[in-house]
């Protein structure tokens, strides 16, 4: 039976200005686009990537949503419809990707950053040294040393520390879920800004083998590419327990896109399943945990930081309290709004909770409990822009990591479709035909501009903030004042409401 | 041949792996550790081919990220041995707990005696690694759960019943078991189905079972004359049509 379900979007072609050179035709990865004469939409197919309408040399094609795909309705939304139909033609759960698009609030933008005026200067960044490097890694309780006078040194054993020149780290995106030459673009900008990208949890691939200090390497259920060599060729290894884009369920990559290259990196046979169960199997409690981070550190004879990433879910600060106690470097928290490659939809849209509330929780317990010295915590889900960056250190983080917004810089244009492996993008696909549209040399220069212009406005705002490092401002909430937010909000996220001073 | 001998009596396990690991780094090649009493990461990571006996019983993950060495245990052991192990051989004469050969991609585990709970879960194989794990006696539930690839075989030697726990092979899209008895369907998980042997079934597990057999003194011609039932995965994709476009 041929689907019943309306077109999202309809593709506009002006065949007055169209010269038929067909490279939307070619360029048109979801089939939405044919030449039967003259260039013919198939609307049904369009996902408003915006490969055509980038491309058409003579701006002739625009991509509109259905005006009336589906009578309106506020209550019967088209989204709703649409799965509903979906659903019933199949029966299956339904899939999606990149990270939660609904109208949830969104802390971020109800906290604004205080500035200095008259009693207590401002400093100009463009005059004065600015710091924004950061380390990663447990910090000792206490600092000892010996010797005297002009002769005097650490006694203390630091714990291993990674060195970041800008808190901003790039998100775990496997090679499977996005290409390799997207993973080449996010290893040469790490190098380059001094900043680390993550394998995600689909192994190492060979071509990456030169970057190793800037790669965080994964080990998620599915211990997939994971060796004592995968281990050691890191700048440091984090334990996947979950994701913000979908808490507590596992992975799923598709036996058709393990090819032959990503057969090598994930060490499975080509064209099977690779399935990450939804726990690890062998972690069914904090000692469990604790038992596979030091298995780790064994492994890497204690050089290397552990990272145990976990989703932001309503228990978090009692886990992430945890996870620290478990003996872990740093606990990374990814926000219900983070991205995926593919999730349930069901999940992605309705599990976990925003990374604001999850970040300030954390800070708070862990200080609480005066163990907040023993791990790093990075954020992620959904850091948009530096604003966002700025706010979630002075919550209290070390570093955020990014993933949708380093792909929309490389050129992503958030069509949802990644679970298709069609993406027109050459990011998230393996079809060597697409794969080879991005260019890796472009696309780090893009990453590194973005991180250069980000680094530059936190920059700008610690300057109006009458501080000259980002470690002053880290966990310094009285900088912060909400707007719109309740009492109970304000209190969780340890913020007074915007009026009130000292 | 020189044998570095430790006496692990009392040692936290930091100081007697650091121990090990040096002694590797500095060319040595075997090793007897006495008095071994739940350290645990022993053998972890190491990438030479070395040997270890372990006179006692070794702690949790003996032999985690293994990529190499013969580890050797004349007594029991505990959970987590060969977890995400590579390559390399591990002989335990006596039983074992839960979760042995996670996500194990390579090399040998054999066990003389019993298997606790989660036997080779997301066990998968890669080229000419195929890992194999051979249990004496019985294993406990969720044997084989999510198998990916690799050779399991469970013998039921000390004739205790049933052979193994429920959830069979739950979720499991590679590999083979060979278990020496009858099976209830019951125990088996939805995504498993049970063969006979053939020929080359029999070929490939006399081979490995003649060497289990040499380790731990069994009659190879009384292993032999069980009868096994083969499962294997129903699909190698057993959730491909879960999901909606």
């Amino acid at each position: 039976m041929e689907s019943q379900l309306p077109a999202e979007f309809v593709v506009n072609v002006d065949h007055e200005k169209c010269r038929k050179c067909k490279r939307c035709v070619i360029n048109c990865s979801f089939s939405a686009i044919e030449f039967k004469d003259k260039v013919t939409p198939n609307n049904k197919q369009c996902v408003a990537c915006h490969r055509c309408t980038t491309l058409c040399p003579e701006s002739a094609i625009t991509i509109t949503e259905n005006p009336l795909d589906y009578r309106n309705n506020y209550n019967w939304t088209p989204e709703i419809r649409k799965n509903i139909l979906k659903q019933a033609e199949s029966g299956g759960i339904i899939l999606t990707g990149m990270g939660n698009p609904k109208p949830y609030p969104i802390y971020w933008d109800h906290m604004l950053i205080d500035a200095c005026q008259v009693t207590n200067p401002s400093i100009d960044p463009l005059r004065e040294p600015m710091e924004l490097r950061t380390y990663l890694g447990a910090k000792p309780d206490s600092l000892d040393f010996e010797g005297k006078n002009d002769n005097v040194s650490l006694k203390t054993e630091l714990a291993p520390q990674v060195k970041l020149d800008i808190p901003i780290v790039f998100a775990a995106m496997s090679y499977g879920a996005i290409s390799l030459n997207a993973h080449k673009a996010l290893a040469m900008a790490a190098r380059r800004m001094g900043t680390l990208m993550n394998t995600g949890e689909g192994g190492l691939h060979e071509d990456l083998a030169s970057y190793t200090d800037r790669i965080i390497v994964q080990v998620a259920s599915g211990r997939f590419g994971v060796t004592s060599k995968y281990l050691n060729n890191s700048a440091l290894v984090e334990i996947k327990i979950g994701q913000g884009a979908k808490p507590g369920i596992g992975g799923h990559l598709p036996g058709e896109k393990v090819g032959e290259d990503i057969s090598k990196t994930r060490m499975i046979p080509v064209g099977t399943d690779a399935l990450s169960p939804a726990p690890h199997h062998d972690i069914y409690s904090i000692e469990d945990l604790s038992q596979l981070i030091y298995a780790i550190k064994e492994a890497t004879d204690y050089k290397k930081p552990v990272s145990v990433k976990i989703a932001a879910v309503h228990n978090v600060a009692a886990i992430a309290s945890g996870i620290v106690r478990a003996g872990a470097d740093i606990v990374m928290i990814d926000g219900f709004r983070g991205g995926t490659g593919a999730a349930p939809m069901v999940i992605r849209d309705n599990v976990g909770i925003p990374v604001e509330l999850a970040l300030a929780a954390v800070d708070d317990r862990l200080r609480q409990e005066g163990i907040r010295n023993r791990a790093s915590i990075i954020v992620g889900g959904s850091i948009r822009q530096s604003a966002d960056v700025v706010k979630a250190i002075a919550l209290g983080a070390d570093a955020c990591v990014i993933g949708t917004a380093a792909l929309i810089a490389i050129g992503c244009r958030v069509c949802q479709k990644c679970y298709t492996g069609n993406c027109a993008w050459g990011i998230a696909t393996q079809k060597p035909e697409l794969v080879r549209r991005l260019n890796p040399e472009v696309a780090a220069d893009h990453l590194c501009n973005l991180l250069t212009a980000w680094g530059h406005e936190i920059q700008e705002v610690l300057g109006s903030l009458g501080i000259n490092a980002i470690e002053s401002l880290r966990g310094s909430r009285e900088r912060l004042r909400g707007v719109g937010l309740n009492q109970e909000a304000l209190d969780i996220l340890g913020i007074k409401h915007a009026g009130i001073g000292q | 041949m020189i044998i570095v001998k430790i006496d692990a009596k009392g040692m936290h396990y930091r100081p007697l792996n650091k121990m090990i690991r040096e002694a590797v780094a500095k060319g040595e090649k075997e090793f007897e550790l006495d008095n071994v009493g739940g350290q645990r990461y022993i053998g972890d990571g190491l990438n030479e081919n070395v040997k270890i006996t372990i006179n006692g019983t070794p702690g949790n993950d003996l032999g985690a990220f293994m990529n190499g060495p013969k580890i050797i245990v004349n007594a029991n052991a505990q959970d987590g041995i060969a977890n995400t192990m590579n390559a390399g051989e591990i002989i335990v004469h006596g039983n074992v707990g839960d979760i042995i050969g996670y996500g194990m991609r390579g090399g040998k585990l054999y066990i003389k005696g019993d298997a606790g709970y989660r036997v080779g879960i997301h066990m998968k194989e890669y080229k000419k690694q195929i890992p194999v794990i051979i249990t004496g006696g019985t294993a406990g539930d969720f044997f084989g759960e999510y198998m990916a690839g690799g050779i399991m075989i469970l013998l039921g030697m000390n004739g205790k019943s049933p052979i193994v726990g429920d959830y069979v092979g739950t979720g499991m899209h590679g590999g083979v078991m060979y278990i020496r008895g009858k099976v209830d369907p019951y125990h088996l998980g939805k995504e498993v189905s049970c063969l006979e042997l053939n020929d080359e079934d029999m070929k490939l597990i006399s081979g490995f079972l003649k060497e289990y057999c040499e380790y731990f003194g069994f009659d190879f011609n009384e292993v032999m004359s069980g009868q096994f039932t083969k499962l294997v995965p129903l699909s190698h994709r057993p959730y491909g049509n879960l999901y909606v476009y």
